[in-house]
């Protein structure tokens, strides 16, 4: 019997019924990773060893009689970005190549109350800059539905690996779109919570006032069980909300009558691939066919919406990197001096892309260019904030494309940076406003690749996102899909 | 030609919390190097900050005791510079929204008052410290970094250039030092450079409206460096000025050994820190009813106790000044008089042979054997007649050495007073029997030759006769 490609709840229901043993699971797991992981190619690290005691532990609770909790024995993967005491944080950066933190993050330390069984690492684009993982400094990571394609990114890794059965879940990371664009790609669920829902404590920064965590799974019931688990105020992470986090799980019902959803007309951007605009539109009609009512909503500042991400986000990212000097951890060049050995190793060792959005963000905080660039684009970072208030006032909940594009070549976007931003437009309003978002499959192209479909909810409010993902999901078969690899394609 | 003096200091204070700024991390002096660190302190990948909510409570006292309005709405901010000695290569600092602004203390030099304008008070961390192999960073082959210090709390203290000599800038030091210490905000050990001064100076014609080209001296940690930098500085500037030349704006080092100011390096461009708002901090929120509630629980401040001294104890200005510049100092006093001594004779003491000693062996007065219970007890022997001024000088050099109780110094030491007439009448009448010539010069006009007389009264009696009456005895004998 396959194991890897059913969602967590399945494998969670046949441990407690002892259908499986966790390390049966894992071993099933292992040999698919076996098979298609020089494919796929989604981790950086893997801990096999830590792994397999940790699932020969979840057994032995199971042996003994004692009840275990929903990601028990359950083997799932974490973005290269969050610290992981004792295995190696590298960022996908060369920078820290050599990097093992001496503590958890916080979501770390949370997973581990529930004795998952951790695979590994996963690759991303560098610092979590880019949009397709093409920017990892190692090795790009390929799309399970087409091997030349983008897995999309930065969480190209945590989302691949769960498209191609190599982890069950994982954890990602958004600052633009990245858990959401991913798994519309990979055609998995992910959500990026409410900014402050989950804390960053361990999160190693990109934008700090943008960066949120957020889990990738198979469905979205999955999705709530991780979301039960990962959210919560965190003292660690002054920005985390100090509010009563609900049991996700109780919004897993079939119910949208009435509910009433928005459609932001800006989001339907001229060039949106005509497949993806034709899944999006017919998960909409179904939406209605189940109950909700679709009302057009306007987004007016939606086009400066990147402009503005791409002068704030470069702006932090610029301070938050700068502690990678060569001094007293990480990767070092010697100089002939202390600013020659900085700069030496800055120049080494951080990538092109990188490098590019220090430099925007250091001039974007230059003196003479602070107010036009730094502080205009707070100002229009509150009108975008202010667009979702208003349509809010008339919805419960926003539909969009996850993206304007299914994923595309590797490659095909290397040569203009710009193009490849502009493929952020429906996922950045979110984090501008930080707002809760998820992605879920909503269809093919002709071509076979997956297309997501975007719920976005008010602040705090993940549940009526859930309920209506789950509503929807429901209604289809597209979670129940696996990317054509291994012994599938034949 | 004669010019006008500006300077402005910008004071640095360690405040006084058991643990760092943003982190659990303790703050303790003189630890073993990179043992009060955690990932949040250096900086790691991944760490976030967390305010110590003691750090505003201090940094507000300090505002409302600097005469400051406290900002409802106060924010931190990142200082962006690389520096081997800032892990994050950022300080978190406050920028534009500090804790506290429009300030100001008034100073007192030469029995003048003056107000000192107080621009703005920030928080901010404090960097770790760079350890050389040499003696100095040019020598060094290679440098450690200690990170101890990295994320001690610091507030820095801007004034106005308000300041127009060396010795109102010490006036404007002291006086800020005994705020702090009132407040218990800070240890103000300037030895540990927990109180440190960045000092700007720079001079204009005598009716100059415009401020002259400044140079900076940094971190000046005791009142005599800042005084001789400043002197040093003064005259150096006039010179160039005297010589028709220019001043440049750079950041000059004192060198305290030569008592000479070098250049450090220029501030021709000035360096762009990139301010960005600190987005891993909230914003601090301060309403005036907590701001209330702050200014009702601030101690008896430097001014305010002067005063009391003035006009309860009857005390100069001037001594009441010396007496409340330590807080330390003030309470000591009002200790010894509470325990009775007499308040202008315990103050005189206190300023006389105590500091005398204290600054002999360098010491602070918390650490000086001699309590003030005891000095109250020998001042009150003293104005009991018990002891003379004279014998309490001895009895006082004993408890400075020992701590011992000065009545058992006196009883020991048999040095009560004589003040038995019949016993001195012996003396006296012993010395004019010994001395035909001195007595006859005093009868024959020469009143002077009495206080030879005396003397060897006091000495015979090992000075435990009542001068006074020895006076009296002699004068009636001699005169009759």
């Amino acid at each position: 019997m396959r194991l890897f490609d059913k969602p967590a709840h399945v494998l969670h229901d046949m441990l407690v019924n002892k259908e499986i043993t966790a390390v049966e699971l894992l071993n099933d797991v292992f040999l698919r990773i076996d098979e298609v992981e020089d494919q796929v190619k989604a981790y950086l690290t893997q801990t096999r060893k830590t792994a397999f005691e940790q699932a020969l532990f979840v057994d032995a609770k199971i042996a003994k009689g004692e009840t275990i909790g929903f990601l028990e024995g359950i083997p799932g993967a974490i973005k290269d970005n969050i610290c992981t005491m004792g295995v190696k944080t590298t960022c996908a950066s060369k920078m820290l190549e050599h990097f093992v933190p001496p503590y958890n993050a916080t979501v770390v330390e949370k997973l581990q109350t529930q004795n998952p069984v951790i695979l590994g690492k996963t690759n991303m684009d560098e610092f979590a800059m880019g949009g397709s993982t093409e920017n990892s400094a190692y090795f790009p990571t390929h799309n399970p539905w087409n091997l030349d394609c983008v897995p999309g990114g930065s969480s190209g890794g945590s989302a691949a690996a769960v498209a191609a059965g190599t982890a069950i879940w994982s954890i990602g990371s958004d600052t633009g779109g990245s858990i959401r664009q991913p798994a519309s790609f990979c055609g998995v669920v992910g959500i990026k919570p409410t900014y402050g829902r989950v804390s960053r404590y361990g999160l190693v920064a990109f934008a700090s006032s943008l960066d949120q965590i957020g889990p990738l799974t198979r469905d979205v019931t999955d999705c709530a069980h991780l979301l039960n688990i990962l959210c919560g105020y965190d003292a660690k992470d002054s920005t985390s909300i100090n509010a009563t986090v609900p049991d996700f799980t109780k919004s897993l019902v079939q119910d949208i009558k009435g509910l009433k959803i928005g459609l932001p007309k800006e989001y339907f951007v001229k060039g949106m691939d005509a497949d993806v605009e034709r899944a999006i539109r017919t998960a909409i009609k179904k939406l209605e066919a189940l109950g909700a009512e679709v009302v057009e909503v306007s987004m007016p500042h939606t086009d400066y919406a990147i402009s503005t991400y791409y002068l704030l986000a470069p702006a932090e990212a610029s301070s938050n990197l700068a502690r990678y000097d060569g001094v007293s951890y990480g990767e070092r060049v010697e100089g002939i001096d202390i600013v020659d050995m900085m700069n030496k190793t800055r120049s080494a060792k951080f990538g092109e892309e990188v490098k590019r959005r220090i430099m925007i963000g250091s001039y974007a905080l230059s003196a003479g260019y602070y107010d036009a660039y730094y502080v205009k684009a707070l100002k229009v970072r509150t009108l975008v904030k202010q667009d979702f208030d208003e349509a809010f006032e008339k919805v419960d909940l926003i539909v969009a494309p996850t993206a304007p594009t299914p994923a595309y070549k590797i490659g095909e976007m290397n040569s203009d940076p710009l193009k490849m931003y502009l493929q952020d437009i429906c996922t950045i309003p979110l984090n501008l406003a930080g707002l809760p978002g998820m992605s879920i499959p909503c269809g093919f192209t002709n071509t076979g690749m997956p297309v997501g479909l975007q719920l976005i909810g008010k602040p705090l409010d993940e549940a009526t996102i859930i309920r209506a993902a789950y509503t929807y999901e429901q209604s289809n078969e597209f979670h129940n899909s696996i990317a054509p690899l291994g012994e599938d394609k034949k | 030609m004669s010019y006008e003096t500006v300077i402005g200091l910008e004071i640095h204070s360690e405040l006084k919390t058991n643990t760092k700024i943003f982190c659990g991390c303790a703050t303790t002096f003189g630890a073993e190097q990179n043992t009060n660190v955690c990932p949040v302190c250096l900086g790691l990948p991944g760490v976030l900050p967390v305010i110590n909510k003691r750090v505003v409570e201090f940094a507000i006292k300090a505002g409302i005791a600097l005469n400051c309005k406290i900002n409802n709405f106060s924010k931190f901010d990142r200082k962006n510079y690389y520096y081997p000695d800032l892990p994050k290569n950022f300080q978190t600092s406050q920028f534009d929204l500090p804790i506290a602004e429009f300030g100001y203390v008034d100073i007192e030099v030469d029995g003048k008052v003056k107000r000192i304008r107080i621009t703005r008070i920030h928080m901010e961390e404090d960097a770790g410290k760079l350890v050389h192999s040499g003696t100095t960073i040019k020598d060094s082959a290679s440098s450690n970094v200690d990170y101890n210090r990295t994320g001690v709390p610091l507030i820095e203290i801007v004034s106005e250039p308000d300041i127009s000599s060396p010795a109102e800038a010490r006036a404007y030091m002291e006086k800020v030092k005994a705020v702090l210490e009132y407040l218990d905000v800070s240890n103000c050990k300037m030895e540990e450079g927990n109180l440190r001064a960045d000092v700007n100076v720079s001079l204009r014609k005598v009716g100059a409206t415009e401020l002259g080209t400044k140079a900076e001296m940094k971190n000046l940690n005791s009142f005599k460096m800042i005084e001789n930098a400043l002197a040093y500085e003064i005259e150096r500037q006039e010179e160039i000025l005297d010589d028709g030349g220019h001043i440049i704006q750079e950041t000059r080092t004192w060198d305290d050994a030569k008592g000479i100011t070098l250049s450090m390096r220029t501030k021709e461009a000035a360096q762009d820190y990139r301010y960005l708002p600190e987005p891993d901090l909230l914003p601090i929120i301060t309403t005036d009813e907590e701001i209330e509630e702050y200014r009702r629980g601030l101690p008896e401040l430097p001014d305010a106790r002067k005063e009391r001294f003035m006009e309860k104890f009857d005390l100069s200005s001037y001594d009441a000044l010396v007496l409340t510049t330590s807080r330390q100092m003030a309470d000591y006093f009002d200790a010894a008089v509470r325990n009775g001594a007499d308040a202008k004779l315990v103050a005189n003491w206190i300023m006389g042979d105590l500091s005398k000693h204290l600054n002999l062996e360098n010491k602070d007065i918390s650490e000086s054997l001699v309590t003030a219970e005891n000095l109250a007890t020998m001042v009150t022997l003293i104005s009991k007649g018990t002891i003379s001024s004279k014998i309490a000088k001895t009895v006082f050099e004993q408890m400075w050495k020992t701590g011992d109780d000065p009545e058992k110094i006196v009883k020991e030491k048999g040095l009560v007073q004589i003040t038995d007439t019949k016993a001195i009448e012996e003396i006296v009448d012993a010395v004019i029997a010994a001395n035909p010539k001195p007595v006859e010069d005093y009868k024959s006009g020469n009143a002077k030759s009495i206080g030879f007389l005396v003397g060897q009264v006091m000495k015979q009696s090992k000075g435990k006769a009542n001068p006074s009456l020895v006076n009296e005895l002699l004068k009636g004998k001699l005169d009759a």
